[in-house]
């Protein structure tokens, strides 16, 4: 059982790498834009060990900047990070039900667009030690990539922040294109969903939809894509584990 | 009320962690109702589909660059190369592609 837990731990750490990579090269730019909003190297580095969160902690320095009212950056924060409650959602169900609060809370505070992603492309139920593993190697990558930004805007050639920046998506296709090769349904969703997130943000833009940003676009088609596959392919009982 | 930087961070987080921690601890059982299984089964796939594309080509310095690496991603991930793998492909795909491109 303990060496079953260091093998989760360990193999969420190894997964966390290619997240911290990615992380810290967004990171960066986010700090870059702290800066621009008076933020101190320690401030940044806080806002993201709490929040690991880019469009929310972007909303946050918009917000700052303006001198926005709390109760704005309150509610442009749950607008941005609205997503989590449906991931967190589907993770409770990848839970064992007798796993405990702590547990619950621990990894539901990790819950990232990556960590929700590596945490659910395990078999079976989630262990908490992978996703802490996962998230003990990335949240700190992504906290010191904030500060950093701050204390020294344009260290980084822009050519290497432009080549970290892909890999978060390498790490997603790496996610979703297997099961997309096992399972018809999931591969028409992928692509569906590269499809319909280039037309609606091309959308957005041309008729200037500000509200419609990233964030809200990733909820209003997941709700549609993945509401109409669940109404035309229902999973059966006990599919979903196997993922 | 406004205009402090801590109290900001602070709001954020607050939000931030009720947000990712709510469901969680308090959704315990399996839901039953097969359509909301179904829909919590594919949202994974969607969502991560959706932030991939068109972000990693606009990513990048170059967008060539960037669909030479969502191409190589692609065929790695079917091929059955794991996160790191591909992840690293990825980067180095764009980094060499932009010492050509972006010269």
């Amino acid at each position: 059982m303990i060496l079953e837990k260091q093998i989760a731990l360990r193999q969420g750490m190894r997964d966390g790498v290619p997240i911290a990579m990615g992380y810290f090269a967004v990171a960066f730019s986010l700090g870059i834009a702290g800066r621009g909003a008076g933020m101190s190297a320690l401030q940044g580095f806080v806002m993201s060990v709490l929040n690991h969160a880019s469009a929310g902690e972007y909303a946050g320095i918009t917000a700052m900047m303006a001198l926005a009212p709390y109760w704005e950056l309150a509610l442009t924060t749950l607008i941005t990070n609205a997503r989590y409650l449906l991931m967190s959602c589907a993770l409770s169900q990848r839970f064992a039900p007798e796993t405990s609060l702590w547990h619950r809370i621990g990894v539901g505070f990790g819950v990232t667009d990556e960590i929700f992603g590596v945490t659910m492309a395990r078999p079976g139920p989630v262990e908490p030690l992978y996703t802490y593993g996962a998230m003990a190697v990335s949240i700190p990558s992504w906290a010191a990539g904030t500060a950093l930004g701050i204390v020294a805007g344009n260290i980084l050639p822009a050519r290497v922040v432009s080549a970290l920046s892909v890999a978060l998506y390498g790490m997603f296709l790496a996610i979703i294109i297997p099961p997309a090769r096992k399972n018809r349904v999931v591969a028409a969703l992928v692509g569906l969903g590269f499809l319909t997130s280039f037309g609606l943000g091309r959308l957005a833009a041309a008729l200037s939809l500000g509200w419609l940003t990233g964030g809200t676009r990733v909820i209003l088609l997941t709700l549609l894509l993945a509401g109409g596959a669940a109404a035309l392919f229902p999973v059966a009982e006990g599919e979903e584990g196997r993922q | 009320m406004s205009g402090n930087i801590w109290i900001y961070i602070g709001v954020m987080a607050l939000v931030s962690l009720a947000v990712r921690v709510l469901p969680l601890t308090l959704i315990r059982g399996q839901i039953e109702n097969r359509f909301i299984r179904s829909f919590l089964y594919y949202v994974p796939y969607v969502t991560l589909a959706v932030m991939t594309f068109p972000a990693i080509v606009e990513a990048t310095q170059s967008p060539v660059a960037g669909a030479l690496a969502l191409a190589v991603g692609v065929i790695l991930a079917f091929l059955g190369a794991g996160l790191f793998p591909v992840a690293v492909a990825c980067c180095l795909v764009v980094f060499v592609a932009e010492l050509f491109l972006c010269g």
